[in-house]
């Protein structure tokens, strides 16, 4: 409890052990001749003691200008019931306002720090070795890049880098989620945020603190907020609308019935008190706290429990978007498949196998396309970049470039086309990758990708959370594409598009129907990212451009992560509406019963802050989020 | 410029109220209050003192919610 709830407990318990005993004299349970002055005297110091700040709201709201609020409801309905006599009531109502407002800081303040604490990566030092060996802790936003930095066991890795020395295992649970360790040794890449568990590791930086993983991140969780929900203006907007109205309301109930009663001359006897009462009755039910405090609360703790989960979710907007997807595209490469290739085969080479896979690789050496990093791994040697000039990428086709003075083009059928060779088709299923040589084809190599593990459970997770329609969207050639699609029992496929391409099919299926998430990994999908009602980066640790376009990101490549982040959005929502309705409904029907005369301060209270506590125990509930 | 700025603050609802008056301040281009970190990021507006942005910006914000605090 942080210094002003532990102030506030004590006020209230003060407060209380003052009211009880009094209480029980003005009920006449305990016997007292106490005259009314001094029955007044004695409620009114537990009534300042626990209700002094409440006051002194009202009062400064008033100044500014602000006038309802929900201390102003309770400023007035208590002030009410003292002026009326019911001295009892009036402290009553103030005192378990109080232990509900208690109970409500208590339990968000809990709730953010255990979300916060889940998401503390930020780093407060890094260990940089002096001239005489030993080390020292310097701020990490001084570290220049490229020094070599040390981290031992247990500490946070401050900085992105590379190990030079050392091995260990990190776990990478506040980036991704993912609770297995990760084992790393010399040459790996390690990311700020990650802890080191058992090795000292010596880290070379690749990136400032700044540009570090951790940073970005944390930059990431901070401007979340900026983006509310439809849900939350709403509620917004409906305070200090619904405010004034019920204010005005409880005006009318107090002084209009009598006024009737008055003109129709019925009798007039305790009229005005009972009326007055009713009103503040009906103001003490009104307070908009339950709705008001739940639902952005629902929000901050569906991101919260998202983001322990791996699922960064950049705004609640984007958590509402979620929950309405119905179709989900994606992209094949580093999304469904792995992104691993493997050269299978090399067919109709009239070279030697090796050679051609020489010339593939070193026409591909300036690239980092997952497949250019398969015909570098099939080549196996180390690439001498001397030898290579004159490399054009033309998107969508392949390479060309010139090694060891031969025109060497690599690349898919429509380069073949382009440059006017004829090439052999292959019945393989796979990625093939065309050769030619000096303008003459030299063969084609067959590259496999493998589908990621969890894929055909991810996408039947979609289809389960009665997502409609899942798209495949490739540049690929068909058959792979459609091989792929039915294993991982994916309804529909678009093969072999361009990344212009991409957008139109994009486009096409926004036009088609609402709710359309993309899922891409971030590589080249950033404007179908941006283009989509709401795009999915996933694995997307080290990739800007994806972390900019994306609205939610997903830190490690699991695609069950998808059906999560829905699943996650989805709860979350259905929360904020069971909030809402349970909250105004109990209302409705107590000041319906309360403008009926039917319910005193005690129910009025006892509904005010017992949905205020039900509704904020609900929203927390979408703190828990499942492991899968 | 932008600075961040350590915030208190109790509930989710008073979080988005100070950040409503905080752009509404002149001076101030845009401020995002993120509850679960406790800060306040604001971006000044071209030529702007920021310290006198701020005292403005922390006075709009208690007027929003008494109960708040900005530790400048």
């Amino acid at each position: 409890m942080t210094k002003k709830q532990k102030t506030l407990l004590y006020r209230i318990l003060v407060a209380a052990v003052l009211f009880v005993p009094v209480y029980l004299i003005s009920e006449g349970i305990v016997k007292a001749d106490l005259p009314r002055w001094a029955l007044f005297c004695l409620f009114l110091i537990p009534y300042l003691t626990v209700g002094y700040d409440i006051l002194r709201k009202a009062a400064l709201g008033i100044k500014n200008k602000k006038v309802f609020d929900e201390c102003f409801l309770m400023t007035v309905a208590t002030m009410g019931a003292i002026a009326l006599g019911e001295y009892g009531e009036g402290v009553a109502v103030m005192l378990l306002y109080q232990v509900g407002e208690l109970f409500q800081s208590v339990a968000v303040g809990k709730s953010r720090r255990s979300i916060s604490a889940l998401m503390d990566i930020r780093p407060d030092y890094a260990n940089v070795e002096t001239d005489d060996g030993s080390l020292e802790k310097v701020d990490p936003d001084e570290v220049e890049v490229g020094t070599v930095i040390v981290v031992q066991p247990g500490e946070r890795i401050p900085i992105d880098g590379v190990v030079v020395a050392g091995s260990s295992a990190l776990d990478t649970a506040a980036l991704t989620g993912e609770s297995r360790p990760l084992s790393i040794s010399v040459d790996d890449t390690v990311l700020s945020g990650s802890i080191d568990m058992s090795g000292v590791l010596k880290v070379r930086t690749t990136a400032a603190f700044e540009e570090s993983t951790a940073s970005k991140i944390l930059d990431l969780v901070e401007n979340a907020a900026a983006r509310k929900s439809k849900s939350e203006t709403f509620i917004s907007k409906f305070a200090r609308i619904y405010t004034p109205i019920v204010c005005y309301a409880a005006l009318a109930l107090a002084v209009l019935p009598p006024l009737f009663l008055l003109l129709t001359g019925g009798s007039m006897a305790g009229v005005w008190r009972d009326w007055l009462l009713r009103a503040c009755t009906f103001l003490v039910i009104s307070c908009p706290c339950a709705v008001v405090i739940s639902v952005p609360l629902s929000f901050f703790a569906g991101l919260g429990g998202a983001s322990s989960r791996g699922i960064l979710i950049k705004g609640s907007n984007y958590l509402e978007t979620l929950s309405k997807v119905t179709t989900v595209a994606f992209d094949k490469t580093g999304t469904i498949t792995k992104g691993n290739f493997e050269v299978t085969a090399v067919h109709h080479s009239p070279i030697e196998e090796a050679a051609l896979l020489e010339l593939a690789a070193h026409a591909e050496c300036h690239s980092n396309h997952p497949i250019s990093l398969s015909l570098q791994r099939a080549y196996g040697k180390s690439l001498d970049m001397n030898r290579v000039t004159d490399v054009e990428e033309i998107s969508g086709h392949g390479i060309t470039a010139r090694v060891d003075g031969r025109t060497v083009a690599v690349g898919n059928e429509r380069l073949m086309n382009r440059l006017g060779v004829e090439f052999l088709p292959c019945h393989h299923v796979g990625t093939v990758i065309h050769v030619a040589v000096d303008g003459a084809y030299a063969g084609h190599i067959l590259i496999r990708d493998q589908l990621k593990e969890h894929a055909r459970e991810a996408v039947a997770a979609l289809h389960r959370l009665g997502v409609k329609r899942t798209v495949m969207l490739t540049g690929d050639r068909k058959a792979v594409a459609e091989q792929v699609a039915r294993e991982v029992g994916i309804t529909d496929f678009k093969a072999e598009l361009l990344p212009q391409d991409k957008v139109a099919a994009v486009e096409e299926l926004l036009s088609g129907g609402k709710g359309l998430a993309f899922v891409g990994d971030g590589i080249n999908d950033a404007p179908v990212l941006s283009r989509a009602d709401i795009g999915i980066a996933m694995g997307a640790l080290g990739s800007d451009a994806a972390i900019e376009a994306a609205d939610v990101v997903l830190m490690d490549d699991d695609p069950l992560k998808i059906a999560q982040a829905i699943g996650i959005s989805r709860k979350c929502l259905r929360i904020v509406k069971e909030n809402i309705y349970f909250a105004l409904g109990v209302k409705a029907v107590c000041l319906l019963l309360s403008a009926l005369g039917l319910a005193n301060m005690w129910l009025a209270i006892g509904a005010d802050v017992g949905v205020m506590i039900l509704a904020v125990l609900n929203a927390i509930r979408c703190l828990f989020v499942k492991r899968i | 410029m932008k600075k961040t700025y350590k915030i208190d603050v109790d509930c989710a609802n008073c979080a988005n109220l100070m950040e409503e008056a905080a752009k509404a301040t002149p001076g101030v281009a845009d401020a995002v209050v993120s509850f679960m970190t406790l800060k306040m990021k604001v971006t000044f507006e071209e030529g702007a003192d920021e310290a006198a942005v701020m005292a403005d910006v922390l006075a709009n914000c208690k007027k929003a919610e008494p109960d708040c605090e900005i530790y400048l």
